[in-house]
């Protein structure tokens, strides 16, 4: 459908080209400084599968922690009420505009080897530092907010209705969240998830602090990409290129699930 | 008849303070003003609303008392509200065999008893499809077979027709009313008719009291309350009975035929009907009529017939006359009517 | 990178036409573009402002980064009068390209040492303890100059060290150690020396077979360069970079 008359004066649509153009052409400007020739030898390297590999492991590892551990926070903020709550909205959401390096160090004080929880960790035979584990925790750390943010939102457009109808029904709040809720809220739950990965994938300050840089175990793509820089840029412009695509797809994913999630009356 | 439910409750936030009782196979009509309190009413005897005091049995069952609670899973008590509210991702059996299920009745029972509760109320062809295919209508249909399918010991209705179509509104009262035939339920409307057809009993509930509660016809036939008095269509002034007639609280004497011997000095209530009244720009002289002074408030047209409104009370004139008074709202005016027109009973 | 070189120096023009200084001296108002190796950072720095004291009216402008970055940069025509790098090769593609005007000569090495946690509690003593599975050790990745020397000196070693971790710089390393995260690291003496207050340095004996060296040289001819290079390797030279852990290759 055309609409007649926008409302939108023309000079707004010009800032907004020079803004869109300016989030595009870096991206044009990866693409086109590949070097197409040796690109398939660049991405397929031992070290770049193995990073690639990595990436996706660890980040749909953490995706999974985000939903086990973010659906019950959302819920617990958006459907309850206690003491503190609003503090702990902020406290959540804090590892979004927190430097990740900021989030690297806070988790090596928690458990690291000397951290807070390092000891009690290392007596129960548990020792996470440089393991593919430290990985997916700083992972989580960062993306459980994406997670938490989006579905609490979701939770609070949808309303308490059917819960209500559900209970009076003879549904036990179990039974509610299982049958009604969740299904309710399924596509804001996995447009959170998606966001939770690629917020993971692109995971890069925290895990270079927290977990280390060790091929196959913790050097992950965007770490890969630093370290290639130093000695083959082509190889780094070509990963680089890759993470883009993988997020592309990603956010074309979200957007679908999203778009799918309107046309729902 | 013997007693279904038995409850009292106060919400002090809501200023709410009622006691009533449902007699087993009795169906109730609130009614009232907006804010009265009516829904919150329903909410407590659903378990969403926790009332500061009070206590309610339902067939034997302590719903609340004091601190203690029944959670609303666990109450018998269906709720049926103004919106279906289907669960989407549900087709329409599985959202009849829903709360069957949650009671432990098995797959195919349930289904086979979501089947029979679609028939009861007309919808059986509807059981495969997904409730954002359905009118508001059938929706609502499903809706109270959903609730019925609960098979509930009370059934509550929050307006249940207020959200439909004026086409369509009619048939589903006539399925209500025979589905709530021989049912304990509460319906909580705006609609006279709904009170006729539906309810046994109305219940009246303005600023968070009960203040009028009988059989349907005997309130809208002797209404004690204003508002009872605007659902029946009549003016009500209320007061103390004297020899001719009644004294209002204000000063105001309303002299009226008094058709049997009342005691003097009791609450009594006059109506009179809104085509009984005349409307005046000035105050009429040397007539045996009781004049009101009052400020116009609304005018409504019906074709002939204008409706003059002064706050609560209403005269009807000819659309004619009304031109011919000039009256429009804002406007200081007199109603008079003969005390011939007046009938007084005690409240 | 020009435009911040040229309105420094413009400044430093205005400075000198206010203060009245420069009509007599005849390197009044005289820019030294120095570039160097981000190891050489302190050192460089000290040096530089000596030379600005003792050659009234001269400015000396530092330029630090990767010592690649750099000769990249002189390649492509930046306006370097003298390039102090952080190992030979590098130099040698500046010479390769005809681009310089002196021969370079090495003037400090740097070597590789154990870095561990303060106060050493695991009591490493040498290469080989850090052979010992139960150490967990922290590395530079190969493809960056202190990951490639560690390379080297395991082989020169005959050692095989097996990395936790392999991280992209010195800070990372030392990080790891000073954090408690790893038990020991390998960094430059001149990075654990930076880093004495939060790791202790612990020497390897064979230390010198992975030495590195650093060799200035001459860009742009000029007397101001030259005088500059020669400060720089020469007796003061070697003192103030001794200060800051280098080593003396005639040692």
């Amino acid at each position: 459908m055309n609409a007649a008359y926008s409302g939108v004066p023309r000079w707004l649509i010009a800032v907004a080209a020079a803004g869109a153009l300016f989030l595009v052409l870096p991206l044009a400007a990866i693409v086109l400084r590949v070097e197409w020739l040796r690109f398939g030898e660049l991405i397929t390297s031992d070290s770049s599968t193995a990073a690639l590999l990595l990436s996706l492991q660890t980040s749909a590892t953490s995706t999974v922690l985000c939903v086990l551990l973010g659906v019950p926070l959302a819920f617990a903020l958006a459907r309850t009420r206690f003491w503190g709550q609003r503090v702990l909205r902020a406290l959540v959401l804090l590892p979004l505009v927190l430097p990740p390096v900021v989030g690297g160090i806070a988790l090596l004080y928690t458990f690291g080897r000397q951290g807070l929880l390092g000891e009690s960790l290392r007596i129960l035979g548990v020792d996470i530092a440089f393991s593919t584990t430290a990985v997916v925790l700083a992972q989580t750390f960062v993306a459980l907010p994406f997670l938490v943010l989006s579905l609490e939102g979701a939770l609070r457009t949808a309303g308490t209705r059917y819960e209500t109808v559900a209970a009076t029904l003879g549904a036990r709040p179990t039974t509610v969240l299982l049958r009604v809720s969740l299904p309710l809220v399924g596509p804001g739950i996995v447009a959170g998830a998606v966001l939770s990965f690629a917020r993971a994938l692109g995971e890069f300050g925290a895990t270079l602090t927290f977990a280390g840089s060790l091929q196959g175990v913790t050097r992950t793509l965007p770490l890969e990409i630093y370290l290639q820089r130093e000695t083959d840029a082509d190889a780094a412009v070509a990963l680089s290129l890759v993470l883009v695509a993988v997020a592309v797809i990603v956010v074309a994913l979200a957007h679908r699930i999203q778009e799918g999630d309107a046309r729902e009356p | 008849m013997p007693v279904s439910l038995e409850c009292s409750a106060r919400i002090d936030a809501r200023n709410v303070d009622v006691r009533l009782s449902v007699a087993t196979g009795e169906t109730v009509a609130v009614m009232g003003p907006n804010g009265a309190g009516k829904s919150t009413l329903l909410g407590v005897l659903a378990g969403l609303v926790r009332p500061d005091h009070g206590s309610a049995v339902l067939d034997g069952k302590t719903l609340y008392d004091g601190g203690a609670s029944l959670p609303p899973y666990a109450r018998g008590v269906g709720l049926l509200a103004q919106e279906a509210l289907l669960f989407p991702h549900l087709s329409v059996l599985e959202n009849v065999a829903f709360g069957p299920r949650c009671a432990g009745v098995p797959r195919k029972l349930a289904r086979a008893r979501a089947h029979r509760w679609l028939g009861e109320v007309d919808a059986a062809s509807l059981a495969d499809r997904r409730p954002a295919s359905l009118s508001g209508g059938q929706a609502q249909r499903v809706a109270v077979a959903r609730a019925l399918a609960t098979e509930p010991s009370l059934l509550l209705l929050d307006e249940p027709l207020a959200a439909l179509d004026i086409s369509v509104a009619p048939m589903l009262r006539r399925t209500l009313r025979r589905v709530l035939d021989g049912r304990s339920a509460i319906i909580v409307t705006h609609d006279m008719v709904d009170a006729l057809l539906l309810a046994d009993r109305v219940i009246v509930i303005d600023g968070g009291r009960i203040v009028e509660d009988g059989p349907t016809r005997s309130v809208l036939e002797r209404p004690r309350s204003s508002f009872a008095a605007s659902l029946a269509g009549v003016n009500l002034i209320t007061g103390t009975t004297v020899p001719d007639g009644v004294l209002t609280p204000t000063g105001l004497h309303l002299a009226a035929m008094m058709d049997e011997e009342l005691p003097l000095g009791e609450e009594a209530a006059a109506i009179f009907s809104p085509r009984a009244v005349a409307v005046h720009r000035a105050r009429p002289t040397g007539s045996p009529r009781n004049v009101l002074a009052v400020t116009i408030t609304d005018l409504e047209q019906h074709g002939a017939r204008t409706t003059v409104r002064a706050g609560h009370l209403s005269a009807e004139i000819t659309t004619a006359s009304a031109a011919e008074l000039d009256v429009e709202p804002g406007v200081e005016a007199f109603f008079s009517v003969k005390s011939a027109e007046v009938s007084v009973y005690l409240r | 990178m020009r435009r911040p070189l040229r309105s420094t120096a413009v400044s430093a023009v205005v400075v000198l036409l206010l203060t009245g200084c420069g009509s007599s001296a005849p390197a009044a108002g005289k820019t030294l573009n120095v570039y160097a190796a981000a190891s050489l950072q302190a050192p460089f720095s000290d040096l530089a402002s000596e030379f600005e004291d003792s050659n009234p009216g001269v400015s000396v402008q530092l330029n630090f980064a990767g010592s690649s970055d750099l000769a990249t940069q002189i390649i492509a025509g930046a306006p370097a009068d003298v390039f102090a790098s952080a190992n030979p090769a590098t130099m040698e593609r500046v010479s390769d390209e005809g681009l310089l005007a002196s021969p370079a000569r090495v003037f400090a090495t740097n070597v590789l040492t154990i870095v561990v946690g303060e106060g050493n509690p695991l009591g490493i003593d040498s290469l080989d303890s850090l052979a010992d599975p139960a150490v967990s050790v922290v590395l530079c990745a190969p493809q960056v100059p202190c990951g490639s020397a560690a390379e080297t000196l395991q082989q020169a070693a005959a050692v095989s060290l097996n990395p936790v971790s392999e991280e992209s710089s010195v800070t990372d390393v030392v990080g790891k150690v000073s954090s408690g995260q790893a038990d020991a690291g390998l960094v430059y003496v001149t990075d654990a020396k930076a880093a004495e207050d939060s790791v202790d340095a612990v020497p390897i004996n064979e230390a010198k077979q992975a030495e590195n060296l650093y060799p200035i040289a001459v860009v742009r001819p000029g007397n101001l360069a030259t005088e500059f290079a020669d400060l720089v390797a020469g007796e003061r030279g070697r003192d103030v970079l001794s200060a800051y852990g280098f080593g003396d290759q005639k040692q």
